[in-house]
């Protein structure tokens, strides 16, 4: 039985070359436990031709954890369905608010009680610039 | 026997691609008509669909200054940084859509899409959708059985992009003949102004009267590049996918300053500034070089103004991508070039008879650049891939020069400066 495979092409992904020499002595214990080192550029899937960092300023989601000064990363891939937090531009304006949809009904929703829910009514324009997948913060006081 | 699939090319191009990148991090220009301007906010070099039938192409930026602002125009210096990072966003995308890419210019490629099974329109309504998506930037996409046809498929999906939806197929027959009588000759692939002047007089003033010409003899009398031309337009394929450039065979550096230099000083970072960055393009193509070629002169239209423009050509001593030796060569001809009392504009490096690195047979008694030089330059490439370019320099290159262009009205650098991302309250 043979499977063909499709044509070779070249792709970005990088993959970890290790030189191992050839063991005059003791073998290493740890070269049969080798494995990616961790990276946080693929947790958050940096790389992705659809992922951007964008700076929060402001008090509006410091209940959702995120507070002014903050990075979120922001995937355009996603789909933006009612509960995700989102960036979005509100007759130009952007914005980073939970997405509420329920029926017909389309809010904004900040996560601090000092910012009502915006409605978005007839006459506005809505754009759904991406959806928030992680955010970023730095815990250093002098930072 | 199989029969070999029919060939077929799609071209994907952006919409007013600078324009497209300043508008993906400011959602509020999104109907703003926006213009881009070229190095030291010279001329307009890109405009929005809104702006076009206010301002032409290469109009300089100080004639259309007050047009840009009667009809609320806005003008962007060009940032590079910004378009190179989106462009291969773009690219990214469509490459994991199609079977294989030629990637043809910072705004535009070729995909060859042969032996592709199911709906091509629908594909290329697909790449349309979701590089919109994915990086905000609009295209349109051209399919056809030549790259000549897809090219002017491309064209014509821009042209009526209410009507076609930004995506044209001209594999039938039918279509095809449409497009062809509907588009001007000087629209096709590598049809200049100077081949139109020539086509004219012959009678073939649209792309379906050069179709239709005698493509051996047309190619007898001007080149063969158009008979080619016109055998791709009639349909048969004569030009292959390209996917890996090949190297170049000359590289060039070179820049206005942002205002004139007098003084032998500055002109010496500039020069060592350009040599640094075209060593650099050098070595990331694996290339060494024989020859510089060093120029610099004065502004050359201001007529109250002594002109003043002289190049040297330098020969070095064995060929060679380091930086410090090709640094010595460059300021030595500046050196030599250099007139005191005139005020100069701009300067150029140019590496001149390169080679590529291993293909060269050195002479048995001819000195080849040291091993030593070859480990510092690959360091200093490391260093300057991992933090930033211009991390690490050469003493004479400055890191924030005084006679740097000026970009007075340049966007910030969302993707690639963590100091000014997109900010959202």
């Amino acid at each position: 039985m043979i499977t063909i495979l499709g044509p070779l092409s070249l792709s970005s992904a990088r993959l970890p070359v290790y030189s191992f020499r050839v063991p005059a002595g003791f073998p290493s214990p740890a070269t049969d436990h080798l494995e990616h080192a961790i990276s946080l550029d693929e947790l958050l899937n940096l790389r992705a031709p659809h992922i951007y960092l964008v700076r929060i300023e402001g008090e509006s989601m410091v209940g959702a954890g995120i507070f002014d000064g903050d990075l979120v990363v922001v995937d355009r891939a996603i789909e933006p369905a009612h509960g995700h937090i989102v960036i979005a531009a509100i007759n130009g304006e952007p914005l980073c608010k939970r997405l509420h949809r329920r029926g017909q009904e389309v809010a904004l929703l900040s996560e601090n009680r000092r910012f009502p829910p915006r409605y978005i009514l007839d006459g506005d324009e809505l754009q759904i610039w991406g959806v928030v997948t992680f955010s970023v913060r730095s815990h250093d006081p002098k930072a | 026997m199989t029969q070999k699939p029919e060939a077929v090319f799609a071209l994907i191009d952006c919409n007013s691609f600078y324009a497209s990148c300043e508008r993906v991090f400011r959602p509020d220009l999104a109907r703003t008509p926006i213009v881009v301007l070229s190095n030291n906010d010279g001329c307009v070099i890109a405009r929005s669909a809104e702006a076009k039938p206010f301002v032409k192409m290469a109009q300089p930026y100080f004639q259309v200054r007050d047009t840009l602002r009667r009809h609320g125009i806005l003008a962007f210096s060009s940032n590079y940084a910004l378009y190179g990072e989106m462009s291969e966003r773009v690219m990214t995308v469509i490459e994991g859509m199609v079977p294989r890419l030629e990637v043809y210019s910072i705004d535009e490629a070729f995909a060859e899409l042969t032996g592709m099974a199911g709906s091509l329109d629908q594909l290329g309504r697909a790449i349309r959708a979701r590089v919109r998506q994915w990086t905000g930037i609009p295209v349109g996409v051209g399919i056809a059985g030549t790259k000549t046809l897809a090219k002017l498929a491309n064209h014509a999906a821009k042209t009526w992009q209410t009507q076609t939806g930004g995506v044209v197929d001209l594999r039938a027959q039918a279509s095809r003949e449409w497009v062809l009588k509907h588009c001007d000759v000087g629209e096709v692939w590598g049809i200049g102004r100077r081949m139109k002047a020539h086509l004219e007089p012959l009678g073939i003033k649209t792309a379906w009267d050069l179709a239709n010409a005698d493509a051996r003899n047309l190619g007898l009398q001007f080149s063969v590049v158009l008979e080619k031309t016109i055998r791709e337009l009639m349909g048969t394929s004569c030009l292959a996918l390209e996917e890996v450039d090949p190297p170049r065979q000359e590289i060039c550096c070179s820049r206005m300053f942002g205002d004139r230099l007098s003084e032998l000083a500055p002109l010496r970072e500039a020069v060592a500034s350009y040599t640094f960055r075209a060593a650099e393009k050098l070595r990331s193509q694996r290339s060494l070089c024989k020859k510089m070629r060093v120029a610099i002169r004065t502004g050359l239209f201001n007529p109250d103004e002594a002109q003043y423009a002289k190049g040297v050509m330098v020969n070095l001593p064995y060929p060679t991508d380091d930086t410090r030796l090709m640094t010595r060569a460059a300021c030595d001809a500046l050196e030599r070039l250099y007139r005191p009392g005139y005020r100069y504009s701009k300067a150029e490096v140019m590496l001149l008879d390169l080679c590529q690195r291993g293909e060269y047979t050195d002479d048995l008694f001819a000195v080849s650049q040291p091993a030593a030089a070859e480990r510092v330059m690959g360091v200093l490439d490391a260093i300057n891939e991992r933090w930033g370019r211009g991390t690490l320099r050469s003493a004479a290159v400055p890191a924030a020069p005084a006679w740097a262009m000026r970009r007075g009205l340049m966007s910030q650098s969302y993707t690639t400066r963590l100091d000014q991302l997109m900010r959202v309250r």
